[in-house]
């Protein structure tokens, strides 16, 4: 059992990971917008996981990036526009709306629709 | 020779199974009485055999038989006895054979406990249920056979893996496997009652119990579910839009839906067709999830014991039972009588709405899980996950929340809206002082938690109203069911809102004796030492923690530990339960300078989420139990007008 | 009407069945592409990871050649079998630039030492920015970027030999 403590001691260190994948920022309110916008940005590795929520090194990396980005001064909508331009719609778990996604906005209103029509024959006409 | 014994229970049940069929079908068919004596014994013969399999896959899990290839795959000697018994079902095939056991002892029990049911709903009932278990039977025999031997056998087995390695593994897959296949009996009564045309009040009070208990289960084995995932995963999320997740949550939408609906049909009969179709849909729902789970096509992060060769017979199944209770449903529902329609301001025309809403979440559900897989049908990479949910989930469900709150404080039949507003002034007020006292401090949390937390606040009045002045001694327990149910959604729904809108978060780098503060707690770290388990190893930090300056200290251990077999390491979060909240504590990795990562959370009223989900369990519980009793009740009353 | 409306949930259901038969059938390729291919290279600048070779950046790219650019990493094994593969591309002449990943100059040089080193330049991308900035999702990852500096292919995981094909041939018609 010792020698798998001291293989965990050599393990990769934080010292190669990047500079801010689990360190937060220093403006509350910047990392709140970072870490609100990671939880909707999906992991290119573990493919079921938010960044938020891997242990992934490209999620920590990508985690760095967008603290360091919103440090900048960029908008979460901006970081995460840029993001879809590396890797397409896959990366947002929040389906931007465009031709291949509007049936899947419309459907909570459609359902709504046909629901309503459903129940009204539940109920007694007024006469 | 247990594995034998097992292989041959199984085959024995499924023969059982076939007869059961062709009795039952020849008395509903026929109309030949003395087959319909020989229903019963059948499917409970069938039933306890299953059970057998199912004791003798545990038992080979618990001899450690390496010469069965499911334990040697599965399983390792040296692992604790808890998890060799939950290993069982922790794999693709030992889980169907738990599904087959459960669809077996729902069938058994519905043979034995159903006294009410008209006779020939009752076998077609019995009927359909065999033909359910048919399939299952099929698959595990031919395409899953948990007792295949292994030759040579292997001196040790692979192990089980290590996010499984816990007590929630125990529970957790029972627990919901219980409430998916319960639903089956639902839908056995469905596709009864379409071959009888019998669907009305006293096929509704039959069912009712039937529903509940499958329901009761659904609700404890999620909300089991979701905090196993909160402290294992170890990243302080207790839901993620996971498509396993979503995977159970549909389900127990459908039943939910269904649990009301089978009242108004009950009480009022109305709602015949909606009602049989949502028992359709309920046990479609389980199967789709089970067949999701299982053939692991979506990517999930719960996703274990995945197969998708054998996706293509569970598939298969699917059509078959589905698609054959709708096209009897779409043959056979014209014939059936229409129910009673009613005025919009009534109990069951909230229940009405009520049964919408949960219907378009359902619906939202099952579209945003399987968006992904249809846009790759045509080329396009999306994820759907939780901001599509918020979004379109989230007001719908808040909109719901109103109408359960409105629900109870209707009377049956007619009401007026003035006699509602009246009722409502107190819950209305509850939410206002919600809305004042929250508005300084949780101005920017967001309008959804914000409206969760109001809402919430209204909901947990008006949900005790139904008791105002009422003999409690003798409110029936079905009432006092409802109200702890409703409480429990207004319960959950703050934890929910609170854990989103409060929760503080500190991720740092702590060398001995540094402290870092999160929400109102110092934390220090101590040390760190090894930790040796029966079959891991883990490094342990210790964290002194004060809640201020002058509190007193106590210990948490977060650990990150090592599996050997399957090599594998996994961070164990250390929790401390306050009555406010939550303190999440994680290890993560050392910097080599001396530090380790922790990732430290205050999450005030995170608990709530599952104390409000128990609550509705229990609720649903009591209701049961009122039930049973009115039930029973009744029983004997027939019994007193037959002998006078 | 109603009559036939009492069929819709059949339908629905085949309708789903049909998508979730598809998806089992035909899995869909879950490997994540770059959005950047076809569009021009980033603008990045990484020191370099030897003292021996000099760093990459936008600016060595375009100007009328096409070059290589490799993800990868020592740690990474798919990276063990990939290196035969790129030592052919360079003995054929094709221009290679190593963009290497949460990595260390030592590692990084035992690698070459040990697997051979087709790199003209080696950039040190400490935490994946420039991985990130091109679409790549893990190593090894290999990038055909063309003499104007537009990214033409993306070859994800090690290369095979068939890819090794295609790449020489898109290279020398490039020229």
């Amino acid at each position: 059992m010792t020698i798998v403590f001291a293989l965990l001691i050599a393990a990769p260190a934080l010292a190669q990971k990047a500079p801010l994948a689990d360190t937060q920022l220093s403006d509350p309110a910047q990392e709140a917008q970072a870490k609100a916008l990671m939880e909707t940005i999906r992991c290119v590795e573990c493919q079921g996981q938010a960044i938020a929520d891997s242990n992934a090194d490209i999620a920590g990396n990508m985690r760095s990036l967008i603290r360091e980005r919103i440090k900048a001064g960029e908008s979460p909508e901006q970081v995460r526009a840029w993001l879809i331009q590396r890797y397409g719609d896959y990366i947002s778990y929040d389906p931007p709306l465009g031709g291949a996604t509007w049936p899947l906005w419309a459907a909570p209103f459609v359902l709504l629709v046909i629901g309503i029509a459903i129940a009204r024959s539940s109920f007694r006409r007024k006469r | 020779m247990i594995a034998e014994g097992g292989l041959a229970a199984l085959w024995l049940a499924a023969v059982m199974a076939v007869l059961q069929l062709v009795v039952a079908s020849s008395a509903v068919i026929g109309g030949r009485a003395e087959m319909a004596r020989a229903v019963r014994p059948v499917a409970i013969a069938q039933g306890l055999l299953t059970a057998l399999a199912m004791l003798c896959l545990i038992l080979v899990f618990v001899q450690s038989d390496m010469s069965v290839l499911l334990v040697a795959e599965n399983s390792h000697s040296l692992k604790p006895m808890m998890y060799k018994i939950a290993g069982a079902w922790g794999n693709h095939e030992g889980s169907m054979l738990l599904w087959v056991t459960i669809l077996g002892l729902a069938g058994g029990a519905v043979a034995i406990f159903e006294r009410r049911l008209d006779s020939r709903t009752l076998n077609a009932t019995i009927g359909a249920q065999a033909l359910i278990a048919m399939g299952f039977y099929a698959f595990l025999l031919f395409a899953s056979n948990p007792f295949a031997r292994l030759f040579p056998s292997p001196p040790d087995g692979n192990g089980l893996n290590p996010l499984l390695q816990d007590p929630g593994l125990a529970f957790h897959p029972p627990t919901l496997y219980v409430g998916y296949v319960g639903i089956s009996v639902a839908f056995s009564f469905a596709v009864g009652a379409l071959v009888t045309r019998d669907v009305g009040p006293a096929f509704a009070r039959a069912m009712r119990p039937w529903v509940l208990g499958a329901w009761i289960f659904l609700t404890i084995g999620i909300t089991a579910g979701s905090y196993w995932a909160y402290y294992e995963l170890g990243w302080g999320g207790w839901w993620f839009w996971d498509p396993v997740e979503n995977a159970s949550l549909m389900p127990w939408l459908a039943a939910t839906a269904l649990l009301h609906s089978v009242s108004v049909l009950a009480t009022r009969d109305g709602l015949r067709a909606w009602t049989i179709m949502l028992a359709v849909v309920a046990f479609s729902m389980s199967m789709i999830g089970t067949f999701l789970v299982r053939s692991g096509i979506l990517t999930s992060v719960h996703a274990f014991a995945v197969d998708p060769k054998r996706g293509a017979f569970l598939l298969a199944l699917l059509a078959i039972y589905i698609g054959g209770a709708l096209a009897l449903f779409a043959a056979r529902i014209g014939t059936v009588r229409q129910g009673n329609t009613f005025a919009l301001v009534s109990r069951e025309g909230a229940l009405v709405v009520n049964n919408l809403l949960l219907s378009v979440i359902l619906g939202i559900v099952l579209i945003g899980t399987l968006y992904p897989l249809a846009a790759a049908g045509w080329g396009v990479q999306l994820s759907v996950g939780k901001p599509f949910f918020d979004k379109t989930v989230g007001p719908v469900a808040l909109a719901l929340v109103v109408f359960i709150a409105i629900g109870p404080l209707l009377r049956w039949r007619r009401d007026e809206i003035q006699a509602l507003l009246k009722r409502m002034t107190w819950p209305v007020a509850a939410s206002c002082a919600a809305l004042i006292v929250l508005v300084p401090f949780a101005w920017g949390v967001g309008f959804l938690p914000l409206a969760a937390l109001v809402l919430a606040a209204g909901l947990a009045v008006a949900s005790v109203a139904p008791l105002w002045g009422r003999n409690l001694r003798r409110t029936p327990l079905f009432t006092w069911g409802m109200v702890v149910a409703h409480l429990g959604v207004a319960v959950s729904l703050t934890g929910m809102a609170s854990d989103s809108a409060f929760t503080k978060e500190t991720l740092a780098v702590l060398r001995q004796g540094e402290t870092r503060a999160v929400g109102p707690y110092l934390v220090t770290m101590t040390g760190i030492r090894p930790v040796v388990g029966p079959n891991w190893s883990a490094i342990a930090a210790d964290l002194s923690i004060r809640r201020g300056e002058g509190g007193a200290p106590f210990i948490l251990s977060p650990e990150s530990r090592f599996f050997a077999s399957p090599t594998t390491t996994t961070s164990e979060s250390a929790i401390a339960t306050r009555l406010d909240g939550q303190l999440y504590t994680v290890l993560g990795q050392p910097d080599g300078k001396g530090g380790w990562q922790v990732r430290l959370w205050w999450k005030p009223f995170v608990t709530l989420i599952w104390l409000g989900g128990g609550l509705i369990g229990l609720g649903g519980a009591l209701s049961f139990l009122g039930r049973i009793r009115r039930r029973k009740r009744a029983v004997y009353d027939e019994y007193e007008e037959a002998v006078a | 009407m109603r009559r036939v409306l009492l069929w819709l949930p059949l339908a629905l259901f085949a309708a789903l069945f049909g998508l979730v038969a598809l998806g089992l059938f035909k899995p869909a390729d879950r490997t994540v592409r770059s959005a950047m291919v076809d569009k021009p290279l980033p603008e990045f600048a990484l020191p370099a990871m030897l003292p021996t070779k000099p760093g990459v950046a936008r600016t060595s790219f375009g100007g009328g050649k096409p070059r290589l650019i490799n993800v990868f990493a020592s740690w990474c094994v798919p990276c063990i079998a990939e290196a035969p593969e790129l030592m052919k591309l360079k003995a054929a002449g094709v221009p290679i630039d190593g963009v290497a990943i949460n990595d260390t100059p030592e590692a990084i040089q035992k690698f070459l030492d040990r697997n051979g080193d087709p790199y003209e330049r080696i950039g040190n991308d400490k935490a994946s920015q420039v991985q990130i900035a091109l679409g790549s999702s893990g190593v090894p990852e290999t990038f055909l970027i063309d003499g104007r500096g537009r990214i033409v292919r993306q070859y994800v995981s090690n290369l095979q030999s068939d890819q090794v094909d295609d790449i020489l041939k898109t290279w020398r018609g490039m020229r």
